[in-house]
Parts: C-alpha cells; sequence; structure tokens
C-alpha cells in the first residue's frame, strides 16, 4: 500500500489526487462529457465502453444533474449540480478493491485510524437496463463509494465484466476536509490569494437552476424535445450501416448515445417540474431504457464494441 | 482417517447470505463425499465477510471397493438397446457375460469399482460444488466465466491425519487450491499456511479474524452490554441486527457513542429503526425511562486511538441522518396536530390494488366493516369506524414514506396529537397485529374491530378478484391475514359466524358494491311507487333486498327496466355465496395447520369441521380441544371404537336393507342384561349430553360419552346383532343407531384415524 499521505487541503486537491492516483494506476484520465447527464456511469466512456469484448480502463470526473435534489443551496449536502468521480476497468482486475483501498490512502485517509467496510449494495439503472453486483463502502458508517461489477447494460451481458467506481466527491471532500456544509467547503487552496469556497462558485447558481427546474423549465417544449431526442435516437440508428458518402462502415452509435443521454435528463427535468405522473413514470423509463438498449445493439457492433469486420 | 479442511475465501459475501451459504457448503459437500462413499464423524460450517469455512472430522481415507452385477438386455435384443446398457454400466461388449435364465439368455454385466483416494473424490465433489452453488445472487468477474457471489480469489483445501498434511490438488478457473489464506483485511498481512483446522482456527485468530459467527455475536453482545451496564443503561435486544452485525465484521470491536441532545426528545421507534436501517447501530435505552439514549456500533478493527475517530464519523453521520428524521417528523407534527385531513384526502390518489380501488376506497370499506363488528368484540362502533378512518393515515407521513416499518408506530403518535382518543390511537398502531407467527394479538375492542376489519376487508377482496395464494406464491400475505383473523377471534373468544355475518356480505359488496345495491334499490322504490301506489320499506338485511326484488320481480310493469340489473345482483349474490364458502375453507386449512401447532391432529378438526357451525371458529376449536383431550384417555379411545364398530355393522345393515334403522329401539325386545343395560347408560348419557352441548359444555358432554364405553363394549361381547329373530335384530340395529346419534351429537368421530 501507498506511504501515508498529508491531508488534503482542498475540494480540487482531492480530485486532482484522484487523478493523479488513476492515472498511475494506468488508466487513461478523460475528461467530463460534454453533455447533461443524471450520473457519471452515462458517460460513454462507461456505459458503451463496458459492452464488447475490449480491454478499457478510464477514469474521470463527470459533473451530474440531478434536478429534484436542487435545494436552493440551503442543504448542507444535497445539490442539483454535483460531482462525481468514475473509475471503469475491463476486465476487472483481481486486485480491484486494493486499489481502491490505495486511492482512499491517496486522498488522505488514514486505513490505521479508520473503519472501512464492504456492504451489500446492488445497483441497477432501470433507464440503461444495467445491472451489477457489489457494495457501497463505508467510512466510519458513512457512504463514500459505490463498487459495483457490471452484469448487464444496455440489455447486454457483459463479458469480461467491468469493475466500476463511483466517488460522490463533494459528500467524500466534505469528510476528508472535515466540512459539515458543502458551501462551506474551500474549493482551492484556502492559502491562495483569491482563496474560493464551494459556495462562492456554486451556490448562485444552485440557487438559480433550483428555481428553472421547480418552477419555470417549460414543460411543453421539455416534452417536445424528448419526443424529438427519442426520434431522432431510433432515425440515427435506422441508417444503413455503410455509409453511401464514404463507402465505409460507419455505425452511429455515440450520437445517437446523445440523444438517449438527451431523453433521460429531459425525463429528470420533466419529473422535477412534477408533471409526470407515477403510472406515467415507469411508461417514460421504459422509453429511455428502450433507446439505451439500441445504442447498446448498435456499440456492439462497432469496432471499439469488438465487432471484427 | 483425514480431516479435511476447506476454506472459499472471496469479497464481501453480503452478510444476510452468509450463514445459509455455510450450511450450503457443509450439507453438498458432504452429501456428496457420502455418495461417492466416503463416510465422515462429523462436519462443522463457518462463514466470515469473507470466508466460507468447512472442517470435516474422521474422513475415509479411500472409498471402498465396489463389485455390482447388472441384469441387462435379452441376447438378440436391438443393437441400441445393448448399446444403451453398455453405456449405463460403464463397460465393454467384451466384458459381457450371457446367461440362461428361465426367460431366456440375458446379457450380464459385472461392475468393479476400486476404491479411490479422499483426495481424488474430494476435488470432484468441491469442484461441482463450487460451480453449483445456490447463490441467491451470483456474478461474474474479470474474464472468467466462473460465477461466485463476489469474485473467489483462494481455495484452501487440506487434508490432514497422523502422517501430516496435504493439499488437495483441485484448480478451478485457474485458481488453484493450496493450504494458506489471509487474515483481516487491515490488521494483518500477506499469506499464511496452515495444517489443520486447529492451526487454521488459532493462526486466524493471531490474524485478527474470529472465524466462527456465534462467537462473533456473543463477543458484540457481551461487550455492548457491558458497555451499557457501565453507565446505568442497557441495549435494546435485537437478534436480526446482531446476526447482521457479526457477518459484517471478522474483528468485531464495540463501540458505544452518544446521540445528540436535540434529537432525544423523538420517539424511541424513530431513533430506533433510523439507526438500525441506515447505521446498523444498536439502541441503548435507559430502564427508567424507556428513552434512548446512546447508540453501540460495531467497528472491523482496533485503533491506536481506541476507535475514537471512528466513532466521531459515525456520529457526524448518525447527526445527518437524525435531523433529516427530525425534520420529517415536525413537518409530520404540523399535518397530525391539524387534524391529518391532508392525510386521509392523500390517500384517494394512492392505488391499493387496481382493482379494488385506491386506498381511500378501502378505508372506507373498512369503516364501515370496523363498525359492524364492534359490537362482536364489545367496543364502541363510533370509534371503530374513527379509528378505521384515520388508521391508514401515516402512510401519506413523510416519516413512513422513509421507514415504511413504522406505519402504525407513527399513526399512533400522529392521531394522538391530533387530539383522538388513547384507544382510537392504539388502534391506529395495533390494527396492523398480529403481523407474525410470534407477534402479539391485540386485545383491545376498538383495535380487535379494526384488525379484524382490515384483514377480513382485504381477504375477501383478493378472494372476490380471485387473486388468491398459490404454492409459495402469497405476495398479498393472504396466509398470514387469515392467521391473524384466526388469532384474533380465539385470542380474543370473539362468537362470530364468520361466513353469514362477516364474509359474505363483504364478497358481495367486493363483487357488486353495497352503494350501487341502495342505488338500484332506491330506484326499485321509486319504481314501485308509481306502480303499486305504496312506498317499500328500506331494506336493512341481504336478505330484506332479496325479498325486494323477487317482489319487485313478481310484479309488472316498468320493472322490465331493472331487469339486466336485477340479474346481476343475483349473480352476484351467486357467486359471493361461493367465495365466501371457498374463503371459509381457507380459513379451516389455516386453523389446521395452527392447531396443529397445538397438538391437535388434523382428522380431530376434520371430525368437527362436519358439525354444524363450524364458520363459528372459537366454538370450533372449543370443540376440537374437548374432543382431543377426550381421545388421549382410555375412555375416549375405546368409546371411538366401540362407536366405529356401531356404526360399520349399521351402515352395512342398512346398505343391505336399504332402510334407515334410526325408528327407535325398544327395551321390551331387550334380551340380556348387557342389552339392557345399554338401554339405560344411553338414556342416562342422552340427559347429560343434551343440556351439556347447550351450554357448549363439550368437556360434559365427552365424560358423558365416555360413561358409555364400558356398557357398549359389554353390549358386544354378549350380544349378537344378526338375531335369528328379524324382530331382534332390527331392534338391535336400532339400538346401534342410538349409540351412532348419542356419540354424533358431538362430533363426526367416523372422521378420525385408525
Amino acid at each position: 500500500m501507498a506511504e501515508k499521505q498529508s491531508r488534503p487541503t482542498s475540494f480540487q486537491e482531492i480530485i486532482l489526487r484522484l487523478q493523479a492516483y488513476w492515472s498511475a494506476q494506468g488508466c487513461a484520465i478523460m475528461q467530463p462529457y460534454d453533455m447533461e447527464v443524471g450520473a457519471g456511469t452515462f458517460h460513454p466512456a462507461t456505459t458503451l465502453r463496458s459492452l464488447g469484448s475490449k480491454p478499457w480502463a478510464a477514469a474521470y470526473v463527470q459533473p451530474s444533474r440531478r434536478p429534484t435534489d436542487g435545494r436552493y443551496g440551503d442543504n448542507p449536502n444535497r445539490l442539483q449540480h454535483y460531482y462525481q468521480f468514475q473509475v471503469l476497468i475491463k476486465p476487472s482486475p483481481p486486485d480491484l478493491q486494493a486499489l481502491y483501498l490505495g486511492s482512499l490512502e491517496a486522498i488522505g485517509i488514514d486505513m490505521e485510524m479508520h473503519d472501512i467496510r464492504f456492504v451489500e449494495d446492488d445497483w441497477e439503472s432501470p433507464t440503461l437496463g444495467a445491472w451489477g453486483l457489489g457494495w457501497e463502502v463505508w467510512c466510519d458508517g458513512m457512504e463514500v463509494s459505490q463498487f459495483t461489477y457490471f452484469q448487464q447494460v444496455g440489455g447486454h451481458d457483459c463479458h469480461p465484466v467491468s469493475g466500476e467506481l463511483t466517488y460522490g466527491l463533494e459528500r467524500l471532500a466534505m469528510y476528508v476536509l472535515g466540512v459539515d456544509h458543502v458551501m462551506d467547503m474551500p474549493f482551492n487552496d484556502p492559502q491562495a490569494p483569491i482563496a474560493l469556497s464551494y459556495g462562492d462558485v456554486f451556490r448562485q447558481t444552485e440557487q438559480e437552476y433550483s428555481r428553472w427546474n421547480f418552477d419555470v423549465a417549460d414543460t411543453e417544449v421539455l416534452l417536445r424535445h424528448f419526443e424529438e431526442a427519442e426520434a431522432e435516437c431510433a432515425r440515427i440508428l435506422a441508417e444503413p450501416a455503410e455509409d453511401p458518402k464514404t463507402g465505409q462502415r460507419i455505425v452511429m452509435a455515440h450520437p445517437a448515445y446523445d440523444q438517449c443521454i438527451k431523453a433521460s435528463h429531459i425525463f429528470n427535468l420533466l419529473d422535477a417540474r412534477g408533471v409526470i405522473s407515477v403510472t406515467e413514470r415507469q411508461a417514460y423509463i421504459g422509453r429511455v431504457r428502450s433507446l439505451a438498449k439500441l445504442c447498446a445493439d448498435a456499440f456492439v457492433q462497432t469496432e471499439a464494441g469488438g465487432y471484427a469486420a | 482417517m483425514p480431516n479435511l479442511l476447506i476454506e472459499l475465501f472471496s469479497e464481501e459475501i453480503p452478510a444476510r447470505m452468509q450463514a445459509q451459504a455455510a450450511e450450503t457448503l457443509r450439507k453438498n459437500v458432504t452429501d456428496g463425499l457420502v455418495e461417492a462413499g466416503l463416510t465422515y464423524a462429523g462436519a462443522k460450517a463457518f462463514s466470515t465477510p469473507r470466508r466460507l469455512t468447512l472442517a470435516v472430522e474422521g474422513l475415509l481415507g479411500e472409498s471402498p471397493d465396489i463389485r455390482e452385477e447388472r441384469k441387462g438386455p435379452k441376447v438378440g435384443a436391438p443393437e441400441k438397446a445393448i448399446e444403451g446398457f453398455l453405456r449405463g454400466a460403464g463397460v465393454s461388449r467384451e466384458a459381457l457375460e450371457e446367461r440362461e435364465t428361465p426367460k431366456g439368455a440375458v446379457y450380464f454385466a459385472t461392475i468393479e469399482k476400486t476404491g479411490r483416494p479422499a483426495e481424488e473424490i474430494v476435488a470432484e465433489v468441491l469442484e461441482a460444488v463450487i460451480r453449483g452453488f445456490p447463490w441467491p445472487k451470483s456474478m461474474r468477474w474479470g474474464a472468467g466465466s466462473l460465477r461466485w457471489v463476489r469474485p473467489l480469489h483462494s481455495i484452501l483445501c487440506l487434508l490432514d491425519d497422523e502422517s501430516g498434511a496435504r493439499t488437495v490438488p483441485l484448480t478451478i478457473d485457474g485458481i488453484e487450491a493450496g493450504d494458506s489464506t489471509e487474515g483481516h483485511r487491515f490488521m494483518s498481512k500477506g499469506r499464511f499456511s496452515v495444517a489443520s483446522f486447529e492451526d487454521y482456527e488459532a493462526r486466524l485468530k493471531r490474524a485478527h479474524v474470529l472465524l466462527d459467527p456465534e462467537e462473533r455475536a456473543d463477543h458484540i453482545w457481551q461487550e455492548a452490554t457491558n458497555r451499557a451496564f457501565a453507565r446505568g443503561l442497557e441495549v435494546v435486544e435485537d437478534k436480526g441486527l446482531l446476526r447482521e452485525v457479526a457477518g459484517l465484521v471478522e474483528w468485531p470491536v464495540v463501540l458505544m457513542g452518544e446521540i445528540d441532545e436535540e434529537f432525544l426528545e423523538l420517539p424511541p421507534e424513530v431513533l430506533q429503526t433510523s439507526m438500525k436501517e441506515h447505521q446498523k447501530f444498536f439502541s441503548v435505552k435507559s430502564p427508567k425511562t424507556g428513552r434512548i439514549e446512546r447508540f453501540v456500533t460495531v467497528a472491523n478493527r482496533e485503533t491506536a486511538d481506541n476507535g475514537a475517530t471512528i466513532l466521531a464519523g459515525n456520529q457526524k453521520v448518525l447527526s445527518a441522518r437524525l435531523a433529516d428524521a427530525k425534520f420529517f417528523w415536525e413537518n409530520d407534527l404540523r399535518v397530525a396536530k391539524a387534524g391529518m385531513e391532508d392525510w386521509v384526502d392523500g390517500l384517494s390518489s394512492v392505488t391499493f390494488h387496481a382493482k379494488l380501488g385506491s386506498q381511500a376506497e378501502r378505508v372506507t370499506r373498512i369503516a364501515a366493516l370496523a363498525r359492524e363488528i364492534a359490537p362482536h368484540v364489545g367496543a364502541d362502533p363510533d370509534k371503530a369506524e374513527e379509528a378505521a378512518r384515520i388508521a391508514k393515515a401515516d402512510l401519506r407521513s413523510e416519516m413512513v414514506g422513509e421507514f415504511p416499518e413504522l406505519q402504525g408506530a407513527m399513526g399512533r403518535y400522529y392521531a394522538l396529537e391530533a387530539g383522538r382518543d388513547a384507544d382510537v390511537a392504539d388502534a391506529c398502531r395495533d390494527h396492523w397485529k398480529p403481523l407474525g407467527q410470534d407477534d402479539s394479538v391485540p386485545s383491545a375492542p376498538v383495535s380487535v374491530a379494526v384488525a379484524l376489519a382490515d384483514k377480513i376487508d382485504t381477504l375477501t377482496g383478493f378472494w372476490a378478484i380471485d387473486e388468491k395464494p398459490t404454492g409459495s406464491k402469497d405476495p398479498y400475505a393472504l396466509r398470514r391475514a387469515a392467521l391473524g383473523v384466526i388469532r384474533l377471534v380465539l385470542g380474543n373468544g370473539i362468537r362470530v359466524e364468520l361466513v353469514q355475518q362477516l364474509l359474505f356480505g363483504r364478497c358481495f359488496d367486493h363483487l357488486f358494491s353495497i352503494k350501487e345495491l341502495h342505488i338500484l334499490n332506491d330506484e326499485l322504490n321509486a319504481a314501485m311507487v308509481t306502480v303499486q301506489s305504496r312506498k317499500k320499506p328500506q331494506p336493512e338485511s341481504f336478505s330484506d333486498w332479496r325479498n325486494v326484488i323477487e317482489e319487485v320481480q313478481n310484479s309488472e310493469g316498468q320493472i322490465e327496466a331493472f331487469e339486466s340489473r336485477i340479474a346481476a345482483v343475483n349473480r352476484a349474490y351467486q357467486k359471493a355465496r361461493i367465495i365466501a364458502t371457498n374463503l371459509l375453507a381457507f380459513f379451516h386449512d389455516r386453523l389446521k395447520v395452527h392447531l396443529k401447532g397445538e397438538g391437535i391432529r388434523y382428522d380431530v378438526i376434520d371430525a368437527c369441521l362436519a358439525m354444524e357451525g363450524s364458520d363459528d371458529l372459537a366454538l370450533l376449536v372449543k370443540r376440537a380441544e374437548a374432543l382431543s383431550d377426550f381421545l388421549k384417555t382410555d375412555d375416549g379411545e375405546n368409546l371411538t371404537q366401540g362407536f366405529k364398530r356401531a356404526n360399520n355393522i349399521l351402515t352395512q345393515a342398512e346398505e343391505k336393507d336399504g332402510v334407515e334403522y334410526s325408528f327407535g329401539a325398544d327395551i321390551k325386545f331387550a334380551e340380556t342384561d348387557a342389552e339392557k343395560a345399554l338401554f339405560a347408560a344411553l338414556d342416562a348419557a342422552d340427559a347429560r349430553i343434551k343440556p351439556a352441548m347447550e351450554a357448549e359444555e363439550f368437556a360434559e358432554a365427552m365424560r358423558a360419552m365416555a360413561s358409555l364405553r364400558a356398557p357398549v363394549d359389554a353390549f358386544f361381547e354378549a350380544v349378537q346383532i344378526n338375531a335369528e329373530s328379524d324382530v331382534l335384530r332390527r331392534n338391535r340395529l336400532n339400538l346401534l343407531s342410538r349409540i351412532r346419534s348419542v356419540c354424533s351429537g358431538v362430533a363426526d368421530l367416523s372422521r378420525l384415524e385408525g
């Protein structure tokens, strides 16, 4: 295991250390996906790359949006926009648990003083048609990560199996830094000439988005966007594999998947606006899931998805 | 004789699966060994979060030689049959022997199996057990195809005897069995080899792993109670939580912490549930006030600061959780103090079941039924109805939304806040009861009325829409509901005719809705007024309605317009009758299971079920208990034999003669003393039995029956039934008939076995 690490002093230092650590473990450090998503799992580097036989190792920060969790920046740890740190390695290495524990040491959690536990928690994403077995990881009784061995994604069995780690960065950082309210957490070095707190960066946006998510977002427009994204996704995938212009085989899995992500986020917004009834809810989730399945079907027909001509 | 040690070392096994998995490992491995000819002296299995371990003592070193002869097809049988036989027996064509038998020449094969060393058998059995392990949920990992509950890392498989220990050669999906294992994840470093089970257990302990889950649980409980006791407090017992926590740690370290002052005023159920569900903490309460004041958490390691950092972290998480709970509680209190109307109204937007309507509709039915039941259980009808109306309101509260298991408990608090009477509030809490075999049965009349109404509405509802439990599937817990009704009725000595007074009306209501019937009735009345210029009385009961309908059907004129609706009512009547009877049979089945547990035989219950009034469960059980006691006496057993003898002779004679001998025997045709004595005894018994039965004094009635034993025995001893004289024969048969009728008044003894 790694040398004992000094304690980090800011939110961003924790992110930087996680990136450095997983980089040292051989992961490609990717950047956030440039679309609104509900969780780091939606990044194609996880959802699509967990499919097919090709090995893969990536780590990245993903800004995530959960409109219903907005609390106008008042709640000590609930946010409508937050960060997840995501690691995906395929096939899952035999020492993934030890690697994970190493990452906790890297951000200054002293294994000699804390009580780390792997508590059963099976993961399921009804919108992605995905599930896996694993744990939530507890540090002194607090959930700090989700640890999952993917078994199925988009309705496809995962072969080989990917190991996925998800860190809820704000909560983890608050714990490591000993902060009680997320807005009080130092974002950059507190000794810096211009020291910024998490609140300095995000309090105002939390307010703005909370208001928009709950009360102002135009539901008719959103409903229309949902339908459009759904139609576009299907249309893209209905195109023949061979591109008439270049004569190459180009299955457009990623552009179609973008539409699936879009539909999923719009559904979350509609949910926050309270215009989706309990029974409709299941139907919407089912619609997004069928898009995810179509995209997964398409991805395994691509080279990255293990397709060999 | 060698001992066998197996350890399957994996990533963390869910706590809830560990005990069953250890037991499965023990059973499947030992079954496989025995099947292959390896018997053993003893076997014990253990589990920790990361390992399943099996220790088998006194195993045979090798399986015995087996020589077995097998008979095959006839010589000249089709080639396919012979080939099949060869395959099955595992021998070659040349090895077959032809032998003459009375049925011609037949092939025989001699199968010889030489004994095999334990190593070989153990390796085969263990591989089969691992590959076929019945985990509730299993997974693959990496690039492999093996399934296990979480990634399997190593296999320890060791045979040891006086000559030393040897590893069993075995490789599964690239995992090679060895003689080594690992200790605690954080408090031990590296792998170590072991030489025997004792060595394994001792070395594990040195490496900070307590192998035996019971030892871990005992240690946790001991430490927790000691710590609580030192502060004059006590730990709230929770065996399920103890088992679970023992499955989350290999090296339990018990820590006790404080709950922030601001949360101490939360109801104890809330504190306990929040701490248990989210944090797996034990609650620690003051024995004097019952107030929960502290918590116990169990860490998986020792630390240099004696757990101070761990405890501080846990305490912080708890405060955040309890802050949520407090937020829910305070929001809920506002609604409760305002009378809970928001919640009651909100129930109309919650679907109970697509075919049985919303929770609000259900509540309306339960309230009406609770009012109806109230007089039977000595409850105030107004209060029963009031309690039923608000009993489900807490389902809409934020607290119950977060912690569904607090339903009822919160209902009571909120009802009190809403200013309702204590017995109404108690009914909100207790109407869910009894929830299981071990749960207590409410006895407060209002609670009993609502509890019964709730369960009967559920049962009749699901029966009416034909969603009964089948086999192991009982998604709406209807068996539990039926047993709940039985225990409520018996526990409180409630006398009610289930079908007539409760089930039938409810079944009808589910099929047709009494509301619709009311509307129909009003319309019919209006029509009748114009037809006959007179107002019909408002019908009060089902039979009144039936009369109204019949009268209307018989009358002429405008009634035709109602014909199809009246026909629908009639259909509902017929169907409700069938469903209610069917549901009663379900109650009887549950009752049999329940009484079996109390030591009453099935046939005894059947004998009582055959009597009238079997839908009065309290009466039925009273009768069954008396009969069961009676049959345990000598007199009871013998009288039953006498009765059966009389009944058999009589039945045969009646079949043969085509008449029923119930005309009444006459003492003047009695010839022998034994016969005369039986007449006298029957008269005497009759005189005692009738009043006893009227007073439902079954034991007394049976004692009176028991007095017949000697005269009946003596009668059969001395008297020939089939006398030469036809008159004498008829008279004796009629006398047997009296035995039958006297005995049958108590129970149908012909249904008793043996």
